[in-house]
């Protein structure tokens, strides 16, 4: 981690800035940052503060606990009363599913643990008496790993080891925004960590068809201002291209072996996400050969899904709302008493607006 | 009041509501100010009282154990109150099936944690619960000691700089990374410390110290966020200055965790007039403890009853007080 402070420096941060500035002059632009991380990154880091006015940066559907429907949660919540053991990244804790949240069942007595690693459920399932089931949450990110794990599962023959799996895909996403004709977006820029695994390839159509420029972006500051640097100098010039910003990390074929293990476990489905909706095939969901670890197949009684009423989560995951627009925003809906899943999560719109915005 | 979860353990907004609400159930203005401790009147002078109770998990860590923590916080509480940290109380609440070789070790620690600190255990207690019913072991300490100078929020004033004598956030990635077994290169230490002797060695070079601080549960933000609530006026933060090692840096990184909430628990937080700022640095820096010690901001008359962080690339953002103890993040 020496390397952090050279993307950091406030002298080349500086001049980036001053690049946008001139490149936007008197032009309105609105980009999306796709993921939750780059939401996070640019309050962290207070490079909103230093935009050009024209520029506007919306949050997208990039948070994966945020685009997790209530029903999953409701389904994830009646395992846990069942009796069975739930491992869980930390961010889902908080998550409020239609009456309950993971951090309330386990003040009640459920057995709730956090994990690091979808490989800590492994070996939960071996230490532990009843099943262990995995809630697989997020993006091409972390599908890869917890497939590996179901193949290792798969190995060691643990079938007391059940996945919850709520993967999905973030091209179809993108797609689906665009098709939305509410939505405006003048440039996307692409999630670096979901694009390690996926490579530059599946934004292509989005440039061709859409004619929105998509940079590939990494976290740090100076990383940011340079995806945003290149997104206004392709609106500038009126090309819409695939570019990497995050050449360190990202290549334009991805990683090969993150996604044969994806395609080996994983099939595509259409998928429901919070505040998109239904979304064509754009969830990960486990091949049949796998049926023994599909937690889906539990037979559970899961309570009838409620939204909260009022809570603009949906709008604000498609970025037609700012969060403070929300009626619920920072009164009813607080990091404390969260009622969207948006102003739960760290890498949550509403939350770092709330956290670094007001 | 709401059933207890475990962000009401944590140095946010929900544990401050909770004991909001215990309040209610106590009148006394030695109690009000909701400081570290209470400052009583005791004959000519003044009785700084102190208590907290350790359920730290696990029990040993790397820079300290559950007996170094139990001492030093107590000690640290009466020495940002202006006071003398000199005879502290022991409680001990043990589960059935702690191993006596582990109390052991734990006892030897708040022994020789006590003498660092010069003070001195003069009374205490034990409990034995069930197995099942807690980490193993518990600990409550007491404290009190004679107040040598008065401190308080309300001396400070626009303009007053601000110091903190130490890289942030070791203590809270320490425990957390020991917690969960996560391996990673270079180890981080918990900064647990006793600071009286820090703490003396600043009220002499720079006796119009105005405030002082411990920063644990909540971190460095979350007593900046106190100083802006109680003053009304505006706390301006200097990235840049603020000083992280490099392994709490990268394992903050990689979880997603602001290393500024992360706790301390051998660091103190300094308000001082702007012309006394280089004497306290300086005080500060010649003692072991605060090598480190940066000026990382000031106050000011902007943005009243907030936090504002210049960030290091140029930018600025508030700083505000999370609703509980960090979660790691997905991805």
């Amino acid at each position: 981690m020496r390397y952090i402070d050279a993307f950091r420096d406030g002298r080349t941060a500086r001049r980036l800035a001053d690049a946008i500035g001139e490149l936007v002059g008197k032009s309105r632009f609105s980009f999306m940052e796709v993921c939750g991380t780059h939401t996070v990154s640019a309050f962290r880091s207070g490079l909103r503060s230093m935009l050009p006015e024209g520029l506007e940066l919306r949050s997208g559907p990039g948070c994966p606990v945020c685009v997790t429907p209530n029903s999953y949660l409701d389904r994830a919540i009646a395992l846990g009363r069942k009796g069975m053991v739930l491992a869980t990244f930390g961010d889902m804790l908080r998550v409020p599913g239609s009456s309950s949240s993971l951090l309330e069942e386990r003040a009640r007595g459920a057995k709730v643990h956090v994990v690091y690693s979808p490989l800590d459920a492994l070996k939960l399932a071996e230490d532990s008496v009843g099943t262990v089931v995995f809630l697989a949450v997020g993006f091409e990110t972390t599908a890869p790993a917890v497939a590996a794990t179901v193949l290792e599962a798969r190995r060691r023959n643990l079938r007391k080891v059940k996945f919850l799996i709520a993967h999905k895909l973030i091209p179809p996403a993108m797609r689906c925004l665009l098709d939305d004709p509410d939505v405006r977006i003048d440039g996307f820029m692409c999630p670096g960590h979901v694009s390690v695994v996926i490579g530059s390839e599946p934004y292509r159509p989005l440039a061709e068809d859409h004619g929105v420029p998509c940079v590939i972006t990494g976290f740090e500051p100076l990383d940011m201002l340079q995806g945003i640097y290149l997104l206004a100098r392709q609106k500038a010039e009126g090309t819409a291209e695939v570019q990497i910003a995050y050449r360190r990390a990202v290549r334009p074929d991805g990683n090969a072996k993150a996604k044969e293990l994806m395609e080996e476990v994983f099939r595509v489905v259409d998928d429901e996400w919070r505040g998109l909706g239904p979304v064509p095939q754009s969830g990960l969901r486990l091949r049949e050969d796998f049926g023994e670890w599909d937690a889906e197949g539990i037979p559970v009684d899961v309570e009838p899904t409620v939204e909260p009423a009022g809570c603009r989560c949906g709008d604000v995951l498609r970025g037609t709302c700012w969060p403070p627009e929300c009626p619920l925003f920072g009164r009813a809906c607080t990091p404390e008493h969260p009622v969207g899943a948006c102003m739960v999560s760290s890498e949550g719109a509403c939350a770092a607006w709330y956290r670094y915005g007001r | 009041m709401e059933t207890i979860s475990m962000d009401h353990g944590g140095g946010g907004l929900k544990a401050k509501k909770l004991v909001e609400g215990l309040l209610r159930y106590f009148e006394s203005p030695y109690l009000e100010p909701l400081d570290d401790g209470a400052v009583l009147p005791l004959g000519d002078g003044r009785l700084a009282f102190t208590t907290d109770t350790y359920v730290v998990s696990p029990l040993f860590f790397p820079g300290g154990d559950i007996g170094r923590l139990a001492v030093c916080g107590t000690v640290n509480d009466l020495s940002v109150m202006g006071a003398r940290p000199s005879f502290i109380s022991c409680a001990l609440v043990l589960e059935e099936g702690l191993e006596g070789e582990t109390l052991e070790k734990v006892l030897e620690s708040i022994a020789r944690t006590a003498e660092e600190a010069g003070v001195e255990v003069v009374t205490g207690d034990t409990k034995v619960v069930e197995r099942g019913t807690g980490f193993g072991l518990f600990v409550n300490t007491a404290g009190v000691g004679p107040v040598l100078v008065e401190l308080g929020l309300h001396k400070v004033s626009p303009g007053d700089a601000l110091l903190v004598s130490g890289t942030v956030g070791q203590h809270g990635m320490a425990v957390l990374a020991a917690r969960e077994g996560l391996e990673f290169e270079g180890e981080i230490k918990s900064d647990c410390a006793p600071v009286n002797s820090l703490v003396e060695a600043l009220l002499g070079a720079c006796p119009s110290v105005k405030f002082l601080r411990d920063p644990t549960r909540g971190g460095l933000a979350g007593t900046l966020w106190e100083v802006a609530k109680g003053t009304g006026l505006g706390v301006e933060v200097w990235e840049e200055k603020v000083p992280i090692s490099q392994e709490v840096s990268g394992l903050c990184e990689l979880l997603g965790i602001d290393p500024l909430y992360s706790a301390n628990e051998g660091r103190i937080v300094a308000i001082v007039p702007h012309e006394e700022a280089d004497e306290a640095l300086g005080a500060l820096r010649g003692h072991p403890l605060g090598r480190d010690a940066e000026v990382v901001g000031r106050i000011v008359e902007e943005h009243p009853g907030k936090v504002v962080l210049r960030t290091r690339v140029g930018g600025r953002r508030l700083m505000d007080l999370p609703a509980g103890d960090p979660f790691p993040r997905i991805c």
